[in-house]
């Protein structure tokens, strides 16, 4: 093998580049990655936790959410709703959630039937929301590009160029996604990406008087949400999936849907 | 206000319509895909099955199948253009479907069946080129020395079809027959692709407990011959009675043959092609009792809800309309020996009735249960529509579509006239 | 080569020429590939700050509380303190501009939401004050006798 002098230089050039860079840096980066690691949305990964003990069945976060996201009030279809769950003491499991608990829960009565205290075994309250997944099944199958991930971890919906066929609310595990009743395309829960860019919280947080409800960012080892996911048992919901969901939820039983 | 204005607007949520739910179902679900989502595969089904008859004979040589070959490769392009349709039907905004070709997304399946569906479009316009190609130039031919506007028009046609390729010498046509025989080659993987695409877009959702198995897309793609071997037989039947019927009323001298030799080409013809029929349906019929049987076996969480709804909800439309009456009476009307056309008439509807009924199995069937796996949703077809979505989804929306690919055949066979041309 | 064979090929082509050349013109020069890959982050770039353009209804507490300092300050020294204005005042959006008045919620329906008494220990509902509706003064406004800013009776 010959040895040139242009290797030598490039040899030499390298070997002086790599003592001059501090050990961690010798890994070497893409360009996205490089942008990434610029752009303060690599510094952000926004996650919600829900408390499920604190949910009182309110249904407030319900009606901000319709009023803040333009979703039709009439309409059954939402971007958030609250489910109540009703184990007996035989077992049997009864839930609902009326117009997805827009007005709260106001009666013991499940589908119109009283149950009787003396039977419950348990029963609490779950609130639902897009879980803005890691690996998002919905994105995924869209057939155009018109819903996708953003750096940030938030999954938003491109209103004008949403072709309206469907696939992502058949891919969704969780039933978060419907179609809009006026734009007449996929709508689902974006965690209020215009108020959480803004330094805000959600509607949904914001209108929650009980703090069943909060927003975090997990990059962020100070941010009160990462030290609960990382400090306590957390679950989250139909990990089966391998959708790797980011809503977390404390006090989560396992006759949750 | 955006927001009171939203409130305020009519709340047409879509597939609440349809949609009657049952104990425990999130707020979002609803019958989502309907009865244009079932036509979909359907037709893409007739078009692979009519494509794969016609290369039995071109590639395999099956020499049997000459007379309907011809004829099924026209119609499978006529089934192919209205293929797509009830897709578009079924958007939202069906205005942006370019987007599918422009911005395609390839991780999603319907993305990759859009390129698909071109490629084999492309494949099958070819192929009928080649085989059509010499009468084209006859055509131009004859029409040079003739006056009037429609025959203009007509030289005009036929002149564009050619592609400015006239030469029709022995050479030339043996290039075509080579040509042919290779894209019917191609277009056999690139049909069982097509429609095993179709069972993709079922079979990949992770989120549908009955709809996620692998073997989805081959049992699509079995089925898919089944339903469009039928449906070139039972059409090739009906021409060839309509064409009796004219010969023995009228005396017309359309056909170059007696009444009595029309009937004797057409049962020999009905008995080859039934065999084969057959053949599939046997495929067909294992694979959805094997995907059965290893539900049933494993018995993994999504059991429980989808046995409900198999052996219970959609017990009549799986066991009796599907099974039973689309699968099993044909197949035994098919196997009692001293076939007749009337038989097969019967048993070629039976089985159409019998895939179609399978896809709605699947597709509605799929959708008959809540996420939840605690609740139910039932469809209901809208039959009288009164605004444009209950038309497009409704039976109406689905009959024009099982509808369109007639008249496309009969526009087609104007200007390639398939069952005459030899 | 030159055959006729090949015209149909050419045509095709030519089509799918045609199709690649018009695209530019179609599709947003902002679209594309970004920060979640292809299969998770295909898309227009510009959607994201239309997004974040999205008009902000409810503006909280803080938005209310200079103008109507009273009020602020009364209903956060009450039980109710952890309760947004706008939960029952409704969204503030650019108020006092856009809207000019906003309307309370005042019905019974609005207390009732957790008020009304349910019976499910593990939650944290059955530890809040509550009636049972059908009981409970049925034909009155519960705002006749409580001040949603002083909930104690008399207060």
């Amino acid at each position: 093998m010959k040895f040139t002098r242009r290797d030598f230089l490039t040899t030499a050039a390298k070997g002086a580049l790599i003592t001059a860079l501090p050990a961690g840096a010798i890994k070497f980066l893409g360009p996205d990655e490089v942008r990434a690691d610029i752009d303060s949305s690599g510094k952000v990964r926004w996650a919600f936790l829900v408390d499920t003990f604190k949910c009182v069945g309110c249904g407030l976060c319900v009606k901000a959410c319709k009023n803040e996201n333009e979703t039709p009030y009439g309409a059954p279809v939402t971007r958030t709703w609250v489910e109540r769950y009703i184990i007996k003491k035989n077992g049997e499991m009864l839930a609902d959630t009326p117009l997805g608990a827009r007005d709260g829960f106001t009666d013991n009565k499940v589908r119109g039937d009283e149950v009787d205290p003396k039977d419950i075994g348990k029963a609490f309250f779950v609130p639902k929301l897009c879980n803005q997944c890691d690996s998002p099944p919905c994105v995924q199958v869209c057939p155009v590009g018109a819903t996708y991930q953003v750096g940030d971890g938030v999954v938003l919906v491109d209103r004008s160029w949403c072709i309206g066929c469907g696939y992502c609310i058949m891919a969704c595990p969780y039933g978060v996604r419907f179609f809009h009743p006026v734009h007449k395309v996929a709508e689902k829960c974006n965690f209020c990406y215009h108020r959480i860019t803004k330094g805000m919280q959600t509607a949904c947080v914001d209108a929650c008087p009980f703090g069943a409800r909060k927003i975090g960012n997990l990059k962020d080892p100070e941010d009160p949400v990462t030290k609960i996911v990382l400090t306590e048992r957390v679950g989250v919901l139909k990990s089966e999936y391998g959708t790797k969901p980011q809503v977390y939820y404390l006090g989560l039983d396992e006759n949750v849907r | 206000m955006i927001a009171e204005a939203a409130q305020h607007a009519e709340v047409a949520v879509h597939g609440m319509e349809w949609t009657v739910k049952e104990l425990f179902t999130y707020p979002n679900e609803f019958i989502y895909w309907t009865i244009q989502i079932v036509m979909y595969p359907f037709l893409t089904g007739l078009v692979a099955g009519a494509f794969v008859l016609s290369s039995l004979y071109h590639v395999f040589g099956q020499d049997d199948l000459k007379d309907i070959a011809k004829f099924s490769l026209l119609f499978s392009f006529a089934l192919l253009l209205v293929a797509p349709m009830p897709l578009l039907f079924h958007l939202q905004q069906p205005q942006r479907n370019w987007e599918v070709m422009l911005t395609p997304h390839f991780t999603s399946a319907i993305a990759a069946f859009g390129m698909v569906f071109s490629v084999y479009m492309a494949i099958v316009a070819s192929e009928i080129w080649f085989v059509y190609r010499k009468f084209f130039v006859e055509r131009v031919n004859e029409l040079k020395n003739k006056e009037g506007l429609g025959n203009a028009i007509l030289k005009l046609i036929y002149t564009i079809l050619t592609l400015g390729v006239f030469d029709v010498s022995e050479r030339a046509l043996h290039k075509d027959e080579r040509a042919v025989k290779m894209l019917a080659g191609i277009g056999i993987p690139v049909a069982c692709f097509l429609h095993g695409y179709a069972g993709f877009i079922f079979g990949s959702v992770k989120a549908n407990a009955l709809w996620m198995t692998p073997l989805m897309p081959v049992i699509f793609i079995m089925s898919a011959i089944v339903s469009g071997i039928a449906l070139c037989l039972l059409t090739y039947i009906v021409i060839m009675e309509w064409q009796k019927f004219q010969i023995t009323r009228h005396g017309r001298r359309s056909w170059h043959m007696s009444a009595d030799e029309v009937k004797g080409a057409e049962i020999d013809m009905v008995r080859k092609v039934s065999k084969y029929l057959i053949g599939f349906l046997v495929a067909a019929i294992t694979l959805e009792l094997l995907d059965l049987i290893f539900r049933g076996y494993t018995a993994v969480k999504s059991w429980d809800i989808l046995r409900s709804v198999i052996y219970g909800k959609d017990f009549f439309n799986i066991f009796v309309l599907q099974y039973s009456i689309g699968n099993l009476v044909p197949f035994v009307l098919l196997l009692l020996p001293g076939l007749t056309v009337k038989r097969t008439v019967l048993a070629t509807l039976l089985v159409l009735f019998g895939v179609f009924m399978m896809r709605w199995n699947v597709v509605i069937g799929g959708q008959a249960f809540s996420l939840t796996f605690a609740g139910y949703m039932h469809y209901h077809l809208p039959i009288i529509p009164h605004d444009a979505e209950t038309f497009k989804e409704g039976l109406f929306g689905a009959l024009l579509m099982g509808g369109l690919p007639f008249v496309f055949f009969w526009i087609f066979n104007k200007i390639i006239p398939s069952l005459k041309y030899k | 080569m030159k055959s006729h064979a090949w015209r149909p090929l050419w045509l095709i082509l030519g089509l799918v020429g045609i199709i690649l050349l018009a695209r530019p013109l179609v599709v947003p020069s902002d679209f594309g590939t970004g920060e979640r890959g292809f299969m998770y982050g295909y898309h227009r770039k510009s959607n994201e700050d239309e997004w974040k353009a999205f008009k902000v209804k409810y503006r909280t507490k803080e938005y209310c509380k200079d103008c109507h300092q009273e009020n602020y300050e009364s209903s956060m020294s009450s039980k109710h303190n952890a309760i947004q204005c706008e939960n029952c005042h409704g969204p503030a959006v650019d108020h006092p501009e856009e809207p000019a008045k906003l309307v309370i919620d005042k019905s019974r329906a609005q207390c009732l939401r957790c008020h009304s008494y349910l019976p499910y220990e593990q939650s944290h509902r059955s530890k809040i004050k509550g009636i049972d509706p059908k009981e409970h003064n049925p034909d009155m406004e519960c705002s006749m006798c409580h001040n949603p800013h002083k909930p104690n009776l008399g207060g």
